[in-house]
């Protein structure tokens, strides 16, 4: 297991009390797993995101341990997580257009960057180059302001320099939400291919976006108002999902090649609940089609199958 | 860069023209005669005023038809006389005014660049520390809000009246002659602290408040988030963010800078202090056609050559204007 998150929980605080946005989530990265994170907005995704690498000042951090490579990630302590950002753990971030210091040059940044990291920048120059080609770039790049590169310019320079110095993790928030579905194309098979030229080891890819998942993801990891519905390999739970949150999820999606004239994609009828005070029990159960008395109990978040984890009474 | 800077110039030509010709027309349409009052402070026998006035249109070409006051007005600048004065007698407009620039840049640019320095470090310095944003950020909005005038009362009631530390009026003790001697020096830099003093301080608030804001959105930008996610220290996004924050401050300073020749007309009227400030005063006092026009125009040049000279510090500091004058597209 590259990454291990057990139990973790971190609620926001708010004037009108703590919302928990991730409430108790346990799952593990393999070596090499891409895994995907969907879910609606506002279940919590970016907030498991956010805090594998630095919290924002509003989160607060109550209990749970994230191990990476057998190190306990000290994730509530921003200053000791500063030696793993970066090197071991790394995020290509929601905003990726606008992460670049618009009056600095490119090449300029990264070294200072780098060189605040401790690493001599010259060292990683060679480097760099290679992964400007790789994904396309030219190396003049490094001579530019960012406000003289496209969105998808900045987004792969912003892939190249989050991953640099070869982390362990990366984690691409929503990456592909902001483009053409051309250009998603070509992100998410960077994404592969950084993997499969081990430039990371394993990545959580985050978005709403289910079909991109399909092309890139070994596992999807769907969530639902701050808690773990369901984890399985792709193919799983596309075919055969077994929450039904997961199901409705799916259904919801247009296939290729179907037409839809004569009837309505179905949705899910209904909102999530909301955070600051959840109800008890299963969250998605006001919802549930096939909810029961035992549903007010919480379901444990169990492995059906092998690699199959779900958190329903009714597939366990 | 060429293109740039010439359509910059062509659009500085054009306001000139356009300022000095309103510069032209506003002391003329302002109700009132200066030879008239010019007269009248002069003790004639009352048979001799018409002849006078008669001569005094003449000498100062009042009675000629408008449009050829405005054409010798051009024919004059650009040959650069800019008249005399009405008021003090027939005096070239260019020598008065030469003769208060000084007392005027030495107290305004000491205080403006100093103010701007020390107003941006301290405002950096305040969003980082929060027992300073608490403690002394109120003090930046008092020092700003407070009324300039009263404040330069105060600071002259305490400091000249009560400690007696410094004189309360004029550009050096009216007891010695413009020499140069340590004693007059000494007088000199007495005199100026004073409004030194109280332009500092209020400028200073300022400064200090907006630098604080500019840091604190700057800090909260997506750059500044991206380089924390990536473990860079604090000290790399700081300097970024301030880098970026001073930028917007250093327009402000230009609009400052710009103003500087017209002087700090309240300043120099509470400590009678001999600038240009107080000598607009006076020729608006005494409708001084000529001389009221020199100054605007002194005003007008001073503003254009601010501007410039920002517009090329600009260039250095923001990239991204750089990029815009290239016509290369993002």
């Amino acid at each position: 297991m590259s990454l291990q998150v057990t139990n973790l929980r971190v609620y926001y605080r708010t004037l009108a009390g703590d919302v928990r946005a991730l409430d108790g989530v346990t799952f593990g990265v393999a070596d090499g797993e891409i895994m995907g994170l969907a879910g609606e907005s506002g279940c919590g995704k970016s907030t498991l995101g956010n805090s594998l690498v630095r919290f924002d000042p509003r989160m607060r951090y109550i209990e749970g341990r994230v191990e990476l490579e057998g190190l306990e990630l000290p994730i509530w302590d921003n200053a000791a997580m500063n030696d793993f950002r970066f090197k071991e753990v790394s995020i290509v971030p929601q905003y990726a257009m606008s992460a670049l210091n618009p009056t600095r040059k490119i090449g300029r940044m990264t070294a200072e960057l780098v060189a605040a990291r401790g690493i001599p920048p010259e060292t990683i120059v060679p480097e760099l180059e290679r992964r400007l080609d790789l994904v396309g770039l030219s190396r003049d790049v490094l001579d530019r302001y960012p406000i003289e590169l496209s969105g998808g310019m900045k987004q792969r320079m912003v892939m190249v320099l989050s991953t640099i110095l070869n982390p362990s993790l990366l984690i691409a928030d929503e990456i592909t939400s902001a483009l053409d579905v051309s250009t998603q194309k070509a992100v998410a098979e960077m994404l592969v291919s950084f993997r499969d030229h081990g430039f990371v080891k394993s990545m959580i890819v985050i978005t709403h976006d289910v079909s991109i998942l399909y092309q890139i993801a070994d596992t999807i990891t769907v969530m639902y108002a701050g808690k773990l519905a369901e984890k399985a390999p792709t193919e799983s739970i596309i075919s055969a999902p077994r929450h039904p949150y997961t199901r409705l999820l799916i259904s919801s999606l247009p296939e290729v090649g179907v037409r839809y004239a004569e009837r309505r994609l179905a949705g899910i009828a209904g909102s999530p609940p909301l955070l600051l005070d959840p109800p008890a029990g299963c969250r998605f159960r006001d919802r549930c089609p096939v909810a029961s008395e035992q549903c007010l109990q919480e379901p444990p978040f169990v492995e059906i199958e092998a690699g199959h984890f779900a958190a329903c009474w009714k597939v366990a | 860069m060429r293109r740039y800077f010439g359509r910059k110039l062509l659009i500085y030509g054009l306001t000139f023209f356009i300022a000095a010709t309103i510069d032209w027309m506003i002391p003329r349409f302002m109700p009132g005669n200066p030879v008239q009052s010019l007269l009248s402070r002069s003790h004639v026998a009352p048979d001799a005023v018409p002849a006078l006035i008669a001569y005094y249109n003449n000498l100062f070409g009042l009675d000629r038809p408008i449009w050829e006051q405005y054409l010798s007005f051009w024919g004059a600048l650009l040959s650069g006389d800019l008249g005399r004065s009405v008021y003090l007698t027939g005096r070239p407009v260019t020598d008065v005014i030469m003769s208060a620039v000084p007392y005027t840049l030495a107290l305004l640019v000491p205080a403006i660049l100093l103010s701007w320095w020390a107003g941006n470090s301290f405002g950096a310095m305040a969003a980082r520390r929060r027992w300073l944003d608490n403690a002394a950020l109120p003090i930046g909005y008092i020092l700003t809000a407070t009324p300039y005038m009263w404040l330069a009362i105060v600071l002259a009631w305490i400091l000249g009246f009560i400690f007696r530390l410094f004189p309360i009026s004029g550009g050096y003790s009216y007891a010695l002659e413009p020499t140069l001697t340590w004693t007059f020096v000494g007088s000199l830099f007495s005199h100026w602290f004073l409004p030194f003093a109280s332009l500092f301080l209020v400028m200073f608030g300022g400064w200090a408040i907006g630098m604080r804001n500019m840091i604190i959105y700057e800090l909260d930008a997506d750059y500044s988030r991206y380089l924390e996610a990536l473990g860079a220290p604090t000290r790399l996004v700081r300097k970024y963010a301030f880098r970026n924050a001073v930028l917007p401050q250093i327009t402000g300073l230009a609009l400052q800078l710009g103003v500087i020749v017209s002087g700090a007309l309240v300043t120099e009227i509470v400590f009678s202090y001999p600038g240009i400030g107080k000598l607009t005063l006076a020729a608006i006092q005494n409708e001084d056609y000529f001389l009221l026009q020199g100054i605007f125009l002194f005003i007008i040049v001073g503003v254009l050559i601010a501007n410039f000279l920002v517009d090329i510090a600009y260039v250095l500091v923001d990239p991204r204007t750089r990029v815009g004058m290239s016509g290369r597209s993002a």
